[in-house]
């Protein structure tokens, strides 16, 4: 019982969500709006925490089989996936390591800034 | 007979846990990320799909029922992030100026490469969201024309490179402050690159998990600028 009440805030706050993305004339998701009206929620301690964690964990944790389904359906799409196989596997792998590279430099910087001002 | 377990909705439910099942026990034989669960197990669906002439429309009427949980999964994603609040609090510039270097990185880099490849605005929105999480990064997909699917493809890429390679690269860069490497790794490699970061050490591990849904969210506010230019 405790975990479908857990659910059901979740479902809630998906459905707000869904509202959401209605309204507003935004190009964003209504999962990403969900997101931000939870941590709201969660700061707010409209929601608490012991509300909901044990449903959220659930899954957070089973997270990758949700994607499957869509993986799949790679096979309904070849014709796109061959005109763009080498452009595809090329940004992908060495925009990877650009970030990489950029982001911990940043921030190493200004965590050291920060340590030799201290 | 085979027509009638095929059309069943719970065949490509069950076909998607058997799958998936599979994908971890081969992970955890072999402890690399390339043996992903979720590639191993979409290989092993579409074959069996292929092998039992059954298209992808009748596969999904079930498995459709697993997509259902992609929302509330991404909502519960804020669960982890408010408890890394306090960290966040603690090094907001770090954090923030890090991530935001790296989205816009990502932004640039796949805008040139894109105009050197010549994709059209299609092929170019489908990788534009190729570093953050999958939940988010579908939902991008989708609002802006992309081909979410290739998405999901271009992001488990990414995962399983920068999963790979990113002891040897923060390495080679010198970048050692363990802030420093757990945000380099989630803002590039998201869940993925999360599970080495978690091997590397607990700091790493944290900040690569609260990288993910800020660079999430960052890359929501950036992809609508960046979706225009081509």
């Amino acid at each position: 019982m405790k975990y479908l009440k857990q659910l059901a805030i979740i479902l809630l706050v998906s459905l707000l969500a869904e509202i959401l993305e209605y309204i507003i004339p935004l190009p964003v998701a209504a999962s990403v709006y969900g997101l931000v009206l939870m941590l709201v929620g969660l700061i707010t301690h409209i929601i608490p925490l012991e509300k909901v964690e044990g449903a959220a964990d659930f899954l957070v944790q089973n997270i990758s089989i949700l994607f499957i389904p869509s993986t799949v359906g790679i096979m309904a799409c070849v014709e796109e996936l061959k005109q763009m196989v080498i452009p595809l596997l090329v940004i992908s792998f060495v925009t990877t390591i650009l970030i990489m590279v950029v982001t911990g430099k940043v921030s190493q910087f200004i965590i050291r800034r920060k340590a030799a001002k201290e | 007979m085979k027509e009638f377990i095929t059309q069943s909705v719970y065949f490509g439910v069950v076909i998607t846990f058997i799958g998936y099942e599979i994908g971890l026990l081969l992970q955890k034989k072999f402890k690399t990320a390339l043996m992903n669960p979720l590639l191993i197990a979409a290989i092993l669906i579409i074959g069996v799909l292929v092998l039992l002439d059954v298209p992808y429309e009748e596969y999904n009427k079930g498995a459709g029922y697993i997509s259902f949980f992609l929302t509330p999964a991404t909502v519960s994603l804020a669960i982890p992030l408010y408890r890394q609040l306090s960290i966040l609090k603690k090094y907001p510039l770090a954090i923030f100026g890090g991530i935001i270097a790296g989205v816009l990185t990502a932004m640039v880099s796949i805008w040139l490469l894109s105009l050197g490849f010549g994709l059209n605005h299609e092929q170019y929105v489908t990788l534009l969201p190729k570093s953050i999480t999958t939940a988010i990064g579908m939902g991008i997909s989708d609002k802006m024309g992309g081909i979410v699917t290739l998405t999901v493809v271009a992001i488990s890429i990414t995962g399983i490179s920068g999963n790979v390679l990113c002891e040897a690269i923060l390495k080679l860069f010198k970048i050692t402050e363990p802030i420093a490497k757990g945000l380099a790794i989630g803002t590039s490699a998201h869940a993925l690159g999360t599970a080495k970061a978690m091997e590397i050490g607990e700091i790493e591990g944290a900040m690569s998990s609260l990288a993910i849904v800020v660079t999430g969210i960052v890359t929501v506010l950036s992809v609508s600028v960046f979706a225009k230019f081509i």
